[in-house]
């Protein structure tokens, strides 16, 4: 490393050297003083520290405080859960009951697929009362899934030919596919029609999916192009003469899943659901779960400050809570049985033998 | 690992497999290699400035007759370079003319070895006489070798890769096994899943016939996802921990030298972390562990005791004239080679050969014994106003065979020729002449010994003329034969030196530095076994360890001796020592051994295994009489059995053990009290605060990267964030275990744990209509976030505002930067930040996640703590309970007490030592009185023998 050869050898060693001497007091002590780094708290490691070790009081302090901290919660929770009142009806198996090949039945583009499913509010569902359509066994994560799109071919017309990442749903004979993708391809489309007595129930599907994806994800200037032309015909097809940020089922669809059982929503009914209604669903059963054996199912739902009906989140803290006021009972018991006191050196193992070499 | 990370980057590079932005990983790598490459590059710059003062220094040389200024590079072979009092010698340099009349010059060689005695250098004699005007007419061939004896003992340094680093090589690896197993057993299952599943799912569309390699592609990505548990930050975020170290120790007020305010300065910055694992250490004697600065401490003449050169007794009886106190000090004067050189201001300052001497002369001066000049052989003394002179008949030279010195002078005056001697008081102390009552002096050298100072027994005697004659003509037949002409002199030396008068005894204190026995004591207590490496005589080096805690005195300790000049005995003896030890190992003793440079290199060279167990058996080494390559084969020896070496040096012949060990101290100058200083670090760092934030964020990395492999997503400013968080993280988490496989081992569990956690509440808690993929995934990473932070704090020891900042500026930082991100309408996560935090779920699932991550750890740590606890943890518990502790020494009263002792050697305080102080080694000097009683025959030639004899009886007192 050192580039030099002459340099860094400052005396003469070799065979039989030599040289005038230096005496030997060191005269230049005063000059190095100024080497003295500048003193700081941060440089000489001395900041103030609050170094807080494990007593008994704090553990156990804390133990008890999450205990109480968490039960409420839990509490509350599990309440608000309890109040959310749902609906949960699986179609798929039933609708196609009297195909004995569910498969071929699904992809005959000729059958009538309508089915009619009939269900029972258990409660007064308050509005607005939320529809879901629920999959399971889907896998929107699949990572060839996921990717299968193009973010700024959905935002601006300019990017229309821009299909990178949509493979195989990218282009068509007539030009680019738009929404190109594996995603908007397979776009749910099945559809519901609700009835209470006869009447018919309004169904809101405006703003069901997030503004933010409409104003800026989506382009009010993008129209369908191309879409579901190919020989595959994949999921719904879309009204060319709508802009894609109006488009909201395809909006929530594209919005993928994290996890292969997942809900979206269909829409809002706006009047409340008295206790005990018979409500009947007109199902339009066109979407196919049946080749990969996945389950579908319509849900109704009201919502609370916590979403929708999952105890989860209220078991896990009263779980929780319980577990903690458990700890901290157990190490008080064990603090009153055996005792101990911190930091008594005896307990150095250098010191109980004094022989031993901690080595 | 670097190669991993390259592997790893090209592989993004491939769209097919790659699942996130390849920008996420070559970001960080170039950001992080332009980090390194900066920071070698400001060293080299700095390296290239210190080379460059030093190559473009001015100096005189002398060409076609002129003297000319050139810069230091310049000079080349051949040139003859002209130097002037107190010059720096620039390069390698043959002698050939002084201005001293008798071809003399006299080179200190403080910045090769640390020695700061000074070295005669004679010119050849085909120069003598030549003058100045006439030099650059010589035509002198020399030989010349390309090395210099420096480049020669230096040996090719190797690049120190400390223990840390080591360990992350090994955990890396061992990550990565785990990392190609879980590879495996996914690609496998996900190829599985893909055969049976994927392809009935027909919206993902899957082609009939993929490519050949699509196989491949499901075990490379999972690969992809995992490569995260190997996190590329841990190189950057490593270098810069350490170079923050490095830097503590520069800044440290602790390190600077008291007297010349020189800041230590570490320049690897790469070993720092390593103080803490030490577990040899290995040191230089002169000038690390001394001073190398004699002080004349105390002296007792004719039986009445004195103190130093203040002392008023001593100043009473020299002005009385009291003819043995004159007689003691013209030896004390008279009996040396040293060089009186007149300053500008017309004081006399003294260059001597040996600090002893410099020591002698300097108290006689105080003592008005003045040894004002020396022309050619007279001497020159003044005496309480009255000149004498002496003129040096012949120099009987100091050996450490003979271990004394005579000169005989013919005092001017008078004309009488008087013989006077100096030597260790074995050599001297039976030489006296039959009538004489040695007995103060023993009783002296026994005392003064005890005080761990360094005597010497004066003693002169008149010849006669005719006696000396007749001597003289055999000296001059000795010093002329060409076979064992020592052997020869030394015989004929001892001729003369009989019957003599012993004046007195010398104490002369080698001045230890500062802290050096507590500092010894304290590393020994911490379990950290030192070596000492010296040039020096057995004896001395035996003395210096003792009175340096070294080695313990003999009721507590014992010492062992390999010797031999062949083969056999030196194995016979490595044997015998090996058994001794092995015995001993279960007691209570301190065992050392002492070898001598001839012995060891028998040892190595032919019974390395033996030498090896011993290594490993004994706590403490004296090797005496080393060669600079020894020093290094040693560490070497030791750096094989794994274990961790420190080694400090001052000196030119310390350097290559100094780049053997896995760390290095050098010490600049003679002016090295930093040794003491960097021991004092050391043992900063062993008493709790060594690292393994690599860990935790290895294990951070671990648990993140969980969560995504089994979601498999992965977004990309995660993974931007995670880098992100990093460095903070890692700079002041300090919390105190050695990093380990079992810690490590506990860490992974730790942190699967915290994975199994973060991912079952976040799905759960987050299921259905919830299940958006972006919310989730970054639900997930805060629930990370949290957790860390809480992790951090726990294994935190102490909170600085720094540490504060760190962790909480930490969480804060990253919703900052993830709500900013949210801000922003083409990023992947537009409002995803906004809606989470509008969410009450969101923040009740981050609440149950710390909860649930930290309970059981808090727990188990408590429990552990409170119950089970390590000696770092009694530590801190003492440390927070019962006021400031320091050291692991102060935490024990008695060894405290013990330091107090031991600590300086001062006169004020002799009884502090312990009365009943015992001799270690039963050949030392004042045992050796012991057994061979005043008037014994005493040969020195057969003192090997003598070593073996009380060596094996050392062996039967056991």
């Amino acid at each position: 490393m050192n580039t030099n050869g002459a340099a860094t050898s400052s005396a003469a060693a070799g065979g039989g050297g030599g040289a005038l001497a230096v005496t030997v007091d060191s005269s230049s002590a005063a000059k190095k003083n100024s080497k003295k780094p500048k003193y700081s708290k941060f440089t000489q490691q001395e900041l103030p520290a609050c170094k807080p070790i494990l007593t008994p009081g704090l553990v156990i302090t804390t133990f008890t405080i999450i205990g109480i901290i968490f039960i409420p919660i839990g509490l509350v929770s599990l309440s608000a859960s309890e109040h959310v009142v749902e609906i949960v009806d699986r179609y798929d198996e039933v609708c196609a009951s009297i195909h004995s090949d569910k498969v071929a039945y699904i992809q005959n583009s000729l059958t009538n697929k309508s089915c009619t499913r009939t269900l029972i509010v258990p409660k007064l569902m308050k509005s607005p009362v939320f529809i879901y359509y629920q999959l399971d066994n889907f896998y929107q994560n699949h990572r060839r899934y996921v990717k299968s799109r193009n973010d700024k071919q959905l935002r601006s017309k300019a990017a229309e030919f821009d299909t990178t990442s949509c493979e195989p749903e990218d282009k068509s004979s007539a030009g680019p596919i738009v929404p190109c993708g594996l995603i908007a391809w397979s776009l749910f489309n099945d559809t519901y029609g609700f009835s209470v007595k006869n009447k018919m129930l309004e169904v809101n599907k405006k703003n069901i999916a997030w503004d933010s994806d409409k104003e800026h994800k989506f382009g009010s200037d993008v129209y369908p192009k191309n879409f579901q032309s190919g020989g595959l015909i994949g999921g719904a097809k879309l009204n060319s003469s709508i802009p894609l940020s109006e488009q909201e089922d395809l909006i929530v669809w594209m919005r993928t899943a994290a996890l292969p059982n997942f809900r979206k929503l269909y829409g809002r009914i706006e009047e409340d659901l008295q206790a005990n209604d018979k409500i009947t669903v007109v199902i339009q059963n066109n979407y196919n779960t049946y080749s990969f054996g996945g389950k579908k199912k319509l849900v109704l739902s009201t919502t609370s400050w916590i979403g929708g009906k999952n105890d989860f989140l209220g078991i896990a803290y009263i779980t929780v809570g319980g577990l903690c006021l458990f700890l901290a009972v157990s190490f008080i018991l064990l603090y009153i049985i055996k005792p101990r006191p911190l930091g008594d050196p005896s307990y150095l193992s250098w010191n109980r033998c004094p022989s031993g070499h901690p080595n | 690992m670097n190669q991993y990370f390259l592997l790893i980057a090209c592989l993004q590079l491939w769209s097919l497999i790659t699942p996130v932005n390849p920008a996420s990983t070559w970001g960080p790598l170039i950001f992080i290699f332009a980090v390194s490459a900066s920071k070698e590059a400001w060293d080299d710059y700095n390296r290239y400035l210190s080379d460059k003062k030093a190559n473009e220094k001015e100096v005189w040389v002398v060409r076609q007759g002129i003297k000319k200024h050139i810069q230091a590079q310049d000079i080349h072979v051949g040139n003859i370079v002209w130097l002037r009092e107190n010059d720096e010698v620039p390069c390698d340099l043959v002698l050939i003319g002084t201005s001293d009349p008798q071809g003399l010059c006299y080179v200190e060689t403080a910045a090769l070895d640390g020695e700061t005695d000074l070295k005669t250098r004679i010119i050849p004699s085909a120069c003598m006489g030549i003058y100045f005007e006439l030099l650059h007419k010589i035509k002198a061939r020399f030989l010349w070798r390309n090395e210099t004896k420096l480049g020669m003992s230096r040996g090719i340094p190797e690049p120190k890769l400390t223990a840390m680093d080591a360990m992350i090589d090994k955990l890396t690896g061992a990550i990565f096994v785990f990392q190609i197993v879980v590879v495996m057993v996914l690609g496998i299952a996900g190829n599985v899943w893909k055969d049976t599943e994927a392809r009935k799912q027909w919206y993902v569309l899957y082609p009939d016939e993929g490519p050949w390699y699509e196989l491949l592609v499901i075990p490379l990505r999972f690969e992809l996802l995992c490569s995260i548990m190997i996190p590329i930050s841990i190189k950057v975020s490593l270098d810069l921990v350490k170079s923050l170290y490095a830097k503590f120790i520069d800044w440290d007020f602790e390190m600077i030298d008291q007297e010349t305010g020189i800041p230590s300065h570490a320049t690897n910055t790469a070993i720092s972390e390593d103080l803490g694992q030490v577990e040899y250490i290995l040191t230089d004697k002169t000038g690390t562990l001394t001073e190398n600065r004699m002080i004349f401490r105390r002296c007792c003449i004719s039986g009445i005791f004195y103190g130093n050169e203040t002392d008023v007794e001593l100043l009473n009886a020299v002005s009385g004239g009291s003819p043995d106190v004159v007689r003691f000090l013209t030896v004390m004067a008279v009996c040396n080679t040293v060089i009186p050189v007149k300053s500008k201001t017309g004081a006399i300052l003294y260059k001597a050969q040996s600090q002893d001497e410099d020591a002698l002369v300097n108290a006689a001066a105080r003592l008005h014994m003045v040894f004002v000049n020396k022309n050619a052989n007279i001497l020159e003394i003044r005496f309480n106003g009255s000149v004498i002179h002496y003129e040096v008949l012949e120099t009987l030279e100091f050996t450490s065979d003979r271990k004394r010195m005579s000169v005989v002078v013919k005092d001017c005056q008078n004309g009488k020729i008087i013989l006077l001697s100096k030597g260790a008081d074995e050599a001297i102390l039976p030489h006296a002449y039959a009538g004489q009552q040695t007995r103060t002096f023993i009783e002296a050298v026994d005392q003064y010994a005890q005080l761990g100072l360094r005597t010497l027994c004066l003693a002169w005697r008149e010849l006669k003329e005719d006696e000396y004659q007749e001597w003289s003509l055999m000296f001059k037949e000795a010093s002329s034969t060409l076979v064992d002409r020592e052997w020869r002199i030394a015989e004929v030396c001892q001729r003369l030196e009989h019957d003599l008068e012993v004046l007195g005894v010398t104490a002369i204190e080698d001045r230890l530095q500062d802290g050096v026995p507590e500092t010894i004591e304290t590393l020994r207590k911490a379990g950290i076994n030192f070596w000492m490496l010296t040039g020096d005589k057995q004896n001395t080096a035996i003395q210096i360890a003792l009175s340096c805690n070294f080695i313990s005195p003999e009721p507590k300790g014992q010492l062992l001796l390999i010797d031999g000049k062949t083969e056999d005995e030196v194995f016979r003896s490595l044997e015998r020592v090996l058994l001794t030890m092995r015995i001993t190992s279960s007691e209570p003793k301190d065992v050392a051994f002492v070898v001598d440079g001839w012995a060891l290199e028998i040892a190595l060279k032919h019974y390395r295994k033996a030498f090896t167990e011993l290594a490993i058996l004994s706590r403490t080494a004296i090797c005496c009489r080393v060669t600079p390559s020894q020093k290094a084969q040693l560490v070497e020896l030791l750096k094989s059995c794994d274990y961790r070496t420190l080694a400090i040096g001052d000196g030119g012949n310390d350097v290559r053990m100094i780049q053997q060990a896995d760390i290095g101290v050098g010490i600049s100058g003679r002016e090295g009290l930093q040794a003491a200083r960097a021991a004092d670090y050391s043992i900063g760092r062993v008493s709790g605060t060594s690292l393994f934030n690599s860990v935790s964020l290895m294990a951070y990395n671990v648990f993140y990267t969980s969560v995504p492999v089994l979601v498999s997503v992965l977004d990309k400013d995660l993974s931007e964030g995670t880098v992100m968080q990093h460095p903070q993280i890692l700079f002041y988490c300090q919390a105190g275990r050695l990093l380990n496989p079992s810690t490590f081992a506990g860490w992974f569990g730790r942190s699967l744990f915290h994975a199994i956690v973060v991912f079952l509440i976040t799905i759960h808690a987050y299921a259905y209509e919830k299940s958006e993929m972006e919310e989730l995934s970054m639900v997930a990473l805060s629930g990370c976030i949290w957790l860390q932070a809480f992790v951090v704090a726990l294994e935190t020891n102490s909170f600085t505002i720094i540490q504060h900042l760190a962790i909480w500026g930490n969480l804060v930082a990253f919703y900052v930067i993830n709500l900013i991100f949210s801000g922003i309408p083409s990023s992947g996560m537009y409002t995803i930040m906004f809606r989470l935090c509008r969410q009450p779920s969101y923040w009740i699932t981050m609440f149950l996640i710390v909860a649930a991550g930290m309970g059981p750890v808090l727990a188990l740590k408590y429990f552990r703590y409170t119950y089970r606890p390590s000696k770092i943890n009694t530590l801190q518990q003492a440390e927070r309970m019962g006021g400031p502790i320091l050291s692991l020494g102060n935490i024990e009263p008695q060894s405290r007490a013990i330091e107090k002792e031991v600590s300086p050697l001062s006169i004020t305080q002799p009884k502090n030592r312990n009365p009943v102080y015992e001799p270690l080694l039963s050949d030392s000097p004042n045992s050796t009185r012991r057994s061979f009683g005043p008037g014994t025959p005493f040969d020195f030639f057969q003192s090997q023998s003598r070593l073996s004899s009380s060596y094996s009886r050392n062996c039967k007192d056991n």
